[in-house]
């Protein structure tokens, strides 16, 4: 009897997803966050159409709010495996000064992410997009299906998907109408980090456990990137050791402390954690029902 | 070989409120899979909105729409992701009310076992027999019936013992139906209280059976498909070349993986059943040619075979034209070709199946025009027996004859779910209408040959010195057709043109006269219009049309009748206030009072037609004009 393992499985699924999506795609593209998440995706694509490589470009929305380490392994991974990379930021935003720290994290998220992203796909005109995101992150994500259709202004209808029957999906559209395709849909954070482990994928280091400069602020711990964050009166700068689960924008992604320096480490601690992946993403308590409104306007 | 996995796959189902989110969020918990915050916002959101009167409301851990929380209820399938220290599971929670069955099916074809929930005080409901009956369609043979709020039911074994025999009875009626066999075991819970989820209840000492947890961990998710034929549909041809520099055209680096070859070929597919290795022969459908596998890439390694399930690219032996969409197989195990089978589906778009509408067919294999010939039976939902129908309606299960525009590669879904099912699509909306399973084909198709008649239609027509072709007026009641009509044919006529006229004097007397106003009928009705106007024009006729003909599926299926050209789609575009202000026949005025049912434009839609041939307004202009403007189309075109 051969025994299938589960993470082999979820690689040909996510391989095999991949593949659909860009044959039946005119102008691809793979949204690329530099997260641990992204990391995989963009592994499997360079498995799914090796010795050649993936036929689109990556892009990356950059509200110049990212941590100085993501942009650094941003740019050396493109140079290191010789990816195309889009980079788009909201010039309108970045003419207001919009920032997470003055305006909220509601609006901000609304006009650098959600409005940014719009642009960029309109102008490209790509209308199969791949995203990184997992079901076993939040409860709107968990009813989203793995070709989730957009109509021609980017918006989600929860109310109304398309049925997904089998493997064969219905990717038939209109003019201006898109797909996004999440060919992680079924991974859990657990099995992110064992496949990593398993394939020797180079991540951020802001997921390994070191001594790094944090305020407290409102029970989070928030890490002192730049100079853009102001200290509010009483707040003392210190060092902690900590990591981050999940990666964001600075000011929006809060650390948590933990002694777990190697991916071995964090699998061990994932095991016995009894907290959530998301916890320390403050967009995602905005508003209720916060993710599933920023889906129906075009978030990822 | 079977293939154990680590990993299960089900599908909670079941009848509205029967609490199966309840149970998968109570699972989830008492496996220790619930982290602590999460656990917290449930313990909040529980007293403020659940419905259990402050206990944990673990339905709230998966309805997770904003519609589904205000509503109470499960609108789409939520999936959620646990483990025990024997298995992952990936759990599919559908929701049980009828609107969403699209959702249900959507979960059950990914499972290879269920967990059909049935409330212990109101037994089986007809919306647990439809989905009982999807699971067994589907392939599903492991079913779980957990018996639910046996808390409501004062913990009673007999009432227990009747609902686990019909449980009995239904799931193998069902398998008849499938031709399977189902594994099944009802277990009776408390999904509220957690009763026989992970650990035998001491308030049912009179159950020793498995709990709900165990029989997910012991249950084999073997897959058929690692025993049947190698299968493998084309999904992506992997191509570039060597520019002889060491560089692909867009100055990229040639990729060393390519071992210096100056171009790379390669076919990337998952094995969707069956095994493959290096040197095996294998033929390619449907061209037929056959090759040998040179090489074969799992991911960026070399590999000498594949499993069922792994994302491979074949280099193969040779040049040939291999597309998206073609199959490969070993030559003496070859899936069957055929253009009409038998087929199951299960409808889902909002408007009724007839017989003779188009819609598109999509398989692994690729997209193609199909249309349901005729539509044989529905299987009722209280024994699953077979009753004669006309249509299918919305969440119907039925078998058909499904044709297909040429022949394609398949196997029956009993022996292959991957190579077996199919999707239908609405070729204007885009929506999936239904899902589908293959039977078997129909031989008829490949028996019956056209007659072959050694008078052409081109010699026909060639003497009548005139092309064939339907020139179709549709539009509202008084908006001019007829008289537009008989203006029209009087000219053609007059210029020496072999014409006939079709409307609704001389063929709802003769040749319809059988036919009523329901939807069905005036879809034959329309139907036998286009197959006589064909008969026609294969006889060198200009045929002009006179129906309101309101649908534009129907209007298309006309056109897809006729060979390309041949159907002139002529919209007279005069406005309903018109038509009514002329309201010739009164009809008008008697369907404003109620008189007449299903009138078009006042209780029944007109659909305009998208891009006609010529749109016509006559409320502005004289027949004779329009009639002219028909002409000059038909002498621009070459007809006359």
């Amino acid at each position: 009897m051969s025994r299938v393992t589960a993470l082999t499985q979820l690689e040909n699924e996510s391989i095999r997803i991949i593949r659909e999506a860009v044959a039946e795609a005119e102008r691809p593209v793979m949204l690329y966050s530099i997260g641990k998440d992204s990391s995989v995706m963009l592994h499997l694509a360079l498995k799914a159409f090796y010795p050649l490589k993936p036929p689109f470009p990556l892009l990356h929305v950059d509200t110049t709010w990212k941590f100085k380490e993501m942009i650094h392994f941003r740019n050396e991974t493109v140079r290191r495996l010789g990816l195309e990379l889009i980079t788009h930021t909201n010039p309108d935003g970045l003419r207001d000064g919009i920032s997470p720290l003055i305006h909220g994290s509601r609006l901000y998220t609304d006009i650098m992410k959600t409005d940014a992203l719009k642009q960029a796909l309109n102008e490209h005109r790509f209308d199969m997009v791949f995203g990184g995101a997992r079901r076993d992150e939040e409860k709107s994500r968990a009813k989203e299906r793995v070709f989730s259709f957009r109509d021609a202004g980017h918006r989600w209808e929860p109310r109304g998907q398309r049925p997904e029957l089998w493997d064969i999906p219905n990717l038939r559209r209109n003019r201006g109408e898109s797909f996004r395709v999440f060919p992680l849909s079924n991974w859990t954070e657990l099995d992110v980090w064992r496949y990593i482990d398993q394939e020797s994928i180079p991540v951020v280091p802001l997921y390994f456990s070191a001594e790094r400069p944090i305020v407290e602020r409102g029970g989070q711990l928030i890490m002192l990137d730049d100079e853009r964050l102001e200290l509010e009166p009483g707040e003392q700068p210190q060092l902690r050791r900590i990591r981050f689960r999940t990666l964001g924008c600075y000011p929006l992604t809060a650390g948590v402390e933990s002694a777990a320096s190697s991916v071995a480490e964090i699998i061990a601690e994932l095991e016995t954690v009894c907290t959530s992946e998301r916890c320390g993403r403050l967009i995602d308590f905005d508003q209720a029902g916060s993710m599933e409104k920023k889906k129906q306007e075009g978030y990822f | 070989m079977p293939v154990c996995s680590d990993m299960l796959r089900f599908l909670a189902c079941g009848s509205v409120d029967d609490g199966k989110s309840t149970l998968i969020g109570h699972l989830i918990h008492l496996t220790g899979n619930l982290p602590d915050d999460q656990l917290h916002v449930l313990e909040a959101e529980s007293s403020r909105i659940g419905t259990t009167g402050g206990a944990l409301d673990y339905s709230l851990l998966l309805d997770g729409l904003m519609a589904e929380r205000e509503q109470g209820i499960t609108i789409d399938v939520a999936y959620r992701y646990f483990e025990t220290p024997r298995r992952k599971f990936i759990v599919a929670d559908t929701p049980g009310h009828e609107s969403y069955t699209r959702n249900m099916a959507t979960g059950a074809s990914h499972c290879t076992a269920a967990l059909i929930l049935v409330d212990a005080c109101q037994g089986v409901l007809p919306q647990t027999r439809r989905h009982v009956l999807i699971c067994a369609l589907m392939g599903i043979r492991n079913l779980l019936f957990a018996v639910n709020k046996m808390d409501q039911a004062d913990w009673d074994e007999a009432r227990f013992r009747r609902i686990e025999q019909e449980c009995h009875r239904m799931a193998g009626a069902a398998g008849l139906l499938a031709n399977s066999r189902c594994d099944l075991l009802a277990v009776p819970v408390s999904a509220l209280q957690g009763d026989n989820l992970t650990a035998l209840s001491d308030r049912m000492p009179w159950y020793g059976g498995a709990t709900v947890l165990e029989w997910l961990e012991s249950c084999t998710a073997e897959e058929a498909a690692a025993d049947a034929p190698f299968r493998l549909p084309v999904q992506y041809v992997l191509k570039g070349s060597n520019d002889g520099r060491g560089c692909q055209h867009d100055g990229e680096r040639w990729p060393a993986g390519c071992d210096g070859r100056a171009t790379w070929r390669s076919y990337a597919g998952s094995v969707v059943s069956g095994r493959v290795r290096v040197g095996d022969r294998i033929v390619i459908l449907p061209s037929g040619v056959e090759t040998t596998v040179e090489r074969l890439l799992i991911g960026d390694r070399d590999a000498d075979s594949a499993e069922t399930g792994m994302a491979v690219s074949l280099v193969l032996g040779g040049e040939h034209d291999i597309v998206r969409g073609d199959c490969l197989a070993h030559p003496a195990d070859r899936p069957e070709q055929a253009g009409l089978f038998k087929v199951r589906l299960v409808w889902m778009d909002q408007q009724p199946l007839y017989a003779g509408r188009r819609y598109l067919f999509r398989s692994v294999f690729g997209t193609i025009e199909a249309r349901i010939s005729r539509i044989r039976d529905r299987v009722g939902l209280d024994a699953y027996q077979l009753l004669a129908a006309d249509r299918l309606a919305q969440n119907d299960i039925g078998e058909v004859e499904l044709s297909l525009a040429r022949l394609f590669p398949f196997d029956p879904y009993s022996e292959n779910r991957e190579t077996g099912a199919f999707i239908l699509l609405d070729r204007v909306s885009n929506a999936t209408v239904a899902c589908g399973m293959i039977q078997h084909p129909l031989r008829r198709g490949s028996n019956i040959h056209w007659q072959r008649e050694d008078l052409t239609r081109e010699l026909r027509a060639g003497l009548n010195g005139q092309k064939p072709c339907v020139i179709w007026l549709t539009g509202l009641s008084g908006s001019g057709k007829s008289t537009l009509a008989n203006c029209l044919e009087r000219m053609l006529h007059d210029m020496g043109h072999h014409t006939m006229l079709l409307d609704g004097d001389n063929v709802r007397h003769g040749l319809n006269r059988d036919l009523g106003f329901t939807e069905a009928d005036r879809i034959e009705n329309i139907r036998r219009i286009g197959e006589v106007a064909k008969l026609m024009t294969d006889a060198g006729l200009i045929v002009i049309t006179a129906f309101i003909s309101p649908f534009r599926a129907d209007r298309d299926m006309v056109r897809a009748l006729l060979t390309d050209g041949e159907f002139i789609e002529v919209h007279i575009a005069t406005s309903l206030e018109a038509c009514e202000a002329r309201d010739p026949k009164g009809l008008y005025r008697k369907a404003r009072k109620g008189e007449i049912p299903n009138f078009t434009g006042v209780n029944a839609p007109y659909e305009e037609p998208l891009t006609p041939e010529l749109r016509l307004d006559t409320a502005s202009r004289s027949v004779r004009d329009c009639a002219e403007d028909i002409m000059s189309l038909l002498r621009q075109d070459g007809f006359v």
